[in-house]
């Protein structure tokens, strides 16, 4: 819908900042009066800057992308991978890389900032790299795939958080430092101390007040070489010593730059040229070049509004900021250097728990300027949002406590980034129904970027009183951890003592299964043991997976994927004794197909007297620990991965859980066992083993994180017997590790740093109690399937009808394919017609 | 006014059989039932095939409630049916056959639709 009226605005470059100007102008400008042109350089659109370490832990390309769907028609237009390298003024036109020509009315300046690089001779060797972009990202991970070590120059914000990405992808890593502490522009000397201490902890080795001299190459990987004549040898080199505006626009058209770059604008964020904006970290506003996202917006905001002949102007920013690493809680806010006149600090220190917290107050104490947390910084998002207020508290009561939620007032700001008031969030509450931490992010787009806020934001939907419901189903008002909890500290052990006591009506799907499910995790007996044998799905029913037409599968356990020609004999005689079709699954062991009910009960006799027991496929409960061949057998192992995977599996066999739970371990770091991939996955290292946890294949994947590295066989197995109990105690109904983990960063900041708390440090104090429960599951583990053989009782449920207990169901019909049977489907127009399709029942 | 109740019966099984609150497939000549016994000690008879997946595996879901109403949850989707009528409660255009049954000298009994 182009008209003659229209004006042209030129964006060059499309990263968060230039982005969100087009889309403010979008907004504010319906009637179309400009036309964009956005030229970037980068092959992608905008994508997630902020988030972009997580594009190494599994997030892709296209999940980082920030550009909504739509954005882009004929009226505005992206040109990818094509930099203006020419800026005529007097023309007014761009020129880009490719020759393209663009005449514009307005030109905004949108072109971020590069890494800094420091001029040390050897910086530009193959193995020295940046952390800015997707494709940065790709190089790293591709030369850490080939080697151990890593150093990070630069030991602020950036490069502690791409430090713990090198530790994430397997690589040792050393962090240099010039400053004599960590994060110099946002702790003081005592919070570095404590931060040093916990990075280390991380298994960050941490060189500080060291300046490189050079970098050399040296037996096939690089050597840096200090000012006081030591060295290190690494296999790679990321530099983040800060970020340099990239203003070579400006410079070579004779726009004003700032002393140490930066494209001087206006409070209206204009250039000297009157047609010309610059906005993001490419701009120098109010006197200073800002590194974060928010100041962006902001400017993006401002030139929106201008361009349609508004006069908003930017104000001074927050500079707030948070640590994104795990397990180390990081964050300044404010004034935290006590740079105001007479401000006074008060310091609340405790080496020993490794935290140290400062508030910088007025000299009459009675307003916040700023401060820093290291160690826990939960306080965080309440205490910046009063900076510039009257104090709430006694300065030394808001250290210990942080403040109360409820003292925010409604213009207090609880999303910086998005720029987001207490106040409209409690409108989106109120007034548009939104109910969860989700809706809140979609109404008001709190929450969305760096997402320090969201834990506010959810005390804030609490207080409203909307929090959504975590009733297990309509016959119970409690959740799933709540009713474990409830069954855990009570004698109650059946559901109908249960639903009496704590429900109402004869339950359902939903949490009949649950409560036999809570049962079994308790150890209360056999699945199929008097009531309990009613709560159970089909699955568990009959111990076996149900197929479409109403046949059964069946797995025997084949504990790492480790198979001795004996047995893999009697499955194939099994198989052909009774007509079964025969599969490897995706999980290392074979599933037997086509068994109706009454034959269960047989070929399971046959299974078991061959020395196989039941595999749990048809369980929420461990199902398999896949293994490589490790050290064993492959010339690259590193330790017996195959070994381990085998006692892992027999160790948690037939632990029952809130959903099934999937295991592996890779003996070196080339992962062929896929552990990442897996609900806690081990790879081996030089010095033992490294924990993930949380990974998942199925419907939403997620690579599992790096949770503890290094570690003996002894410590490991410890520290998964707490994950798994702490797991089968808390998580929701159909929860995989992967959700469980996410939802536990929505409420405690950070889930795995909280997993370490509760896990390693035993913050909840529950560490003994957890080892305990799961002892006892080992010690009182038995085959299912051999009980119920051992069982007459249970035996006489394995029947097709209870007036013709053999008589085959005559609706099932099998065809030949392939040599073997299959159901006979209405694709080739054999059997029953089906009517729906098979729906995932997965809960997120 | 008394009527006369015309319909054939046909025996299955003894009632104590019947599990409380679990399903069970009976063969009634090449009809299959499934027979659900609820925890009021009622028993009801509805066709056995899932009319969503084809299969004949209602007998084998889990009987609860929803609100008042008795249900079985099919095994294989979960949707949910009224054992007293046969209808789908999530999908109320759909119903399942719903078979006489009653209890006699400890026996169940059940008649066609
Ligand atoms: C048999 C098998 C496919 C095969 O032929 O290879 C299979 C078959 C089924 N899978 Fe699977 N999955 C099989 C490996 C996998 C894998 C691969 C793996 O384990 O390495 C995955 C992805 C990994 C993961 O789970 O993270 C997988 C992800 C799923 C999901 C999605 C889970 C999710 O979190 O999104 C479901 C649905 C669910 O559980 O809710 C599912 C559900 C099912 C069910 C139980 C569907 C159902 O309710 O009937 C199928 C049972 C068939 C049967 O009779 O066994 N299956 N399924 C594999 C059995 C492995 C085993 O030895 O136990
Ligand atoms: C790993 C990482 C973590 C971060 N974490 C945080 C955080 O937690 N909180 C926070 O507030 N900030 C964080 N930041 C900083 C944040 O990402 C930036 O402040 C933000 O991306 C700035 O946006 P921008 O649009 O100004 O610049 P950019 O995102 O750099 O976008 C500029 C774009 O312009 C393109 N360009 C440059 N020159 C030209 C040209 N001549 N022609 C065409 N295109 C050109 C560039 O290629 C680029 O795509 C982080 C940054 C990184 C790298
Ligand atoms: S993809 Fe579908 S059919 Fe195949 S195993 Fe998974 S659930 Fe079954
Ligand atoms: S403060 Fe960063 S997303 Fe809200």
């Amino acid at each position: 819908m182009s008209t003659n009226h229209q004006r042209t605005l030129v964006v060059v470059g499309n990263g968060m900042v230039g982005q969100r100007l087009v889309e403010a102008l979008r907004q504010r400008d319906p009637q179309r009066r400009w036309r964009i042109t956005v030229l970037a350089e980068e092959p992608r659109p905008a994508y997630d800057r902020v988030a972009l370490t997580s594009y190494l832990t599994g997030t892709s390309a296209a999940d980082l992308s920030v550009v909504p769907d739509g954005c882009y028609d004929d009226d505005c237009v992206l040109h990818l991978a094509d930099p203006v390298d020419h800026l005529d003024r007097d023309a007014r036109t761009v020129t880009t890389a490719s020759g393209r020509v663009v005449a514009y009315d307005a030109l905004v300046v949108a072109t971020g900032s590069v890494p800094f690089v420091p001029p040390v001779p050897g910086a530009d060797l193959d193995g020295c790299f940046v952390y800015r972009t997707i494709e940065d990202l790709d190089a790293i991970r591709d030369r850490a795939a080939d080697t151990g070590s890593g150093v990070v120059v630069g030991g602020g914000l950036l490069g502690l958080e791409a430090a713990n990405a090198l530790l994430s992808l397997g690589v040792r890593t050393s962090v240099v430092e010039f400053a004599p502490r960590l994060m110099p522009a946002q702790v003081d000397q005592g919070g570095g101390e404590v931060l040093r201490r916990k990075i280390q902890e991380l298994g960050l080795e941490a060189r500080l007040a060291t300046a490189t001299e050079r970098i050399e190459a040296a037996d096939g990987g690089l050597r840096m070489v200090f000012a006081d004549g030591s060295s290190l040898d690494t296999g790679l080199v990321v530099f983040s010593a800060g970020i340099r505006p990239r203003d070579e626009l400006a410079r070579s058209s004779g726009l004003e730059v700032g002393e140490r770059g930066g494209i001087v604008v206006d409070d209206g964020c204009r250039t000297a040229d009157p047609a010309i904006w610059a906005i993001g970290e490419c701009a120098l506003v109010r006197g200073r070049v800002y590194g974060l996202v928010a100041p962006g917006y902001d400017m993006a905001e401002v030139v929106a509004d201008r361009l349609v002949g508004g006069d908003a102007v930017f104000a001074e920013a927050d500079t707030s900021t948070k640590l994104k690493l795990l397990g180390v809680d990081v964050a300044s806010f404010g004034d935290a250097h006590g740079a105001t006149p007479d401000a006074l600090e008060v310091v609340y220190a405790d080496p020993v728990a490794g935290v140290y917290k400062k508030l910088v107050v007025t000299d009459d104490a009675a307003e916040l300027l700023g401060g820093v947390l290291v160690g826990d910084a939960s306080a965080y998002a309440a205490l910046r949002t009063m900076v510039g207020r009257p104090l709430t508290d006694t300065p030394e009561r808001l250290l210990m406590a942080g403040p109360a939620t409820s003292d925010l007032g409604d213009d207090a700001q609880v999303c910086s980034c998005q720029n987001v008031t207490a106040g409209s969030i409690r409108g989106a509450i109120r007034d548009q129904g939104c109910a969860d931490v989700a809706g809140i992010k979609a109404c008001t787009r709190a929450g969305t970027v760096c997402g320090s806020c969201v834990p506010l934001i959810k005390t804030l939907l609490t207080q409203s009183g909307v929090v959504a419901s975590t009733a297990l189903c309509e016959h119970f008002d409690l959740s799933r951890a709540e009713l474990f909890d409830v069954v855990r500290a009570t004698e109650l052990r059946t559901f109908s003592e249960i639903i009496a006591g704590h429900g109402r009506g004869r339950g359902c799907d939903i949490c009949k299964p649950a409560i036999a499910s809570i049962l079994a995790s308790l150890g209360a007996g056999h699945i199929l043991d008097g009531e309990q044998a009613t709560l159970q799905d089909t699955n568990d029913q009959f111990l076996a997976n149900i197929q479409r037409d109403g046949t059964y599968s069946v797995v025997p356990r084949v504990p790492g994927g480790e198979l001795t020609p004996e047995k893999l004999i009697v499955i194939g005689e099994v198989a052909r004794d009774f007509g079964l079709y025969t599969k490897i699954t995706g999980g290392q062991r074979i599933d037997l197909l086509g068994a109706r009910v009454e034959q269960l009960p047989a070929i399971w006799r046959r299974l078991v007297d061959a020395g196989f027991e039941s595999g749990h496929a048809y369980g929420k409960a461990l199902r398999t620990v896949k293994s490589c061949v490790g050290s064993t057998w492959c010339r690259y192992g590193v330790q017996d991965s195959t070994s381990l995977a085998i006692m892992m599996e027999l160790r948690y066999r037939g632990l029952r859980a809130p959903h099934k739970i999937k295991c592996g371990v890779s003996g070196c770091a080339r992962e062929c066992a896929e552990a990442r991939g897996k609900d806690f996955g081990v790879i081996a290292s030089e010095n033992g083993w490294n924990l993930y946890v949380g990974g998942n294949g199925g419907f939403r994947p997620r690579h599992a994180e790096l949770f503890a590295s290094d570690l003996s066989t002894q410590e490991l197995v410890r520290l998964v017997d707490r994950f798994m109990m702490f797991y089968v105690r808390t998580a929701d109904r159909l929860q995989r590790t992967a959700a469980w983990i996410e939802a536990l960063t929505d409420e405690h900041g950070d889930g795995l740093a909280y997993l370490r708390r509760v896990l390693v440090d035993d913050e909840l104090g529950i560490c003994a109690d957890l080892d305990a429960a799961l002892e006892r599951h080992v010690g009182s583990y038995t085959d299912e399937w051999a009980a119920v053989l051992a069982d007459e009782e249970k035996l006489g449920r394995f029947v097709s009808f209870v007036n013709a207990p053999d008589a085959p169901d005559p609706s099932i019909r099998f065809v030949t394919e392939r040599g073997q049977i299959r159901p006979a489907t209405p694709v080739s127009g054999d059997g029953p017609p089906v009517v729906a399709g098979p729906t995932l029942e997965v809960v997120r | 006014m008394t009527m006369l109740d015309v319909r054939t019966w046909t025996a299955v099984c003894r009632y104590d059989l019947l599990q409380p609150e679990r399903g069970a497939a009976a063969l009634v000549g090449d009809v299959q039932v499934a027979l659900f016994r609820t925890h009021d000690g009622a028993v009801h008879a509805l066709s056995n095939r899932d009319p969503f997946s084809g299969a004949q595996v209602l007998s084998r879901g889990i009987v609860g409630t929803r609100g008042d109403v008795p249900t079985v949850a099919s095994p294989m989707h979960k949707q949910v049916f009224d054992l007293r009528t046969g209808v789908c409660l999530d999908e109320p255009d759909t119903a399942v056959a719903v078979f006489g049954v009653r209890v006699r000298d400890g026996v169940v009994e059940v008649s066609s639709p």
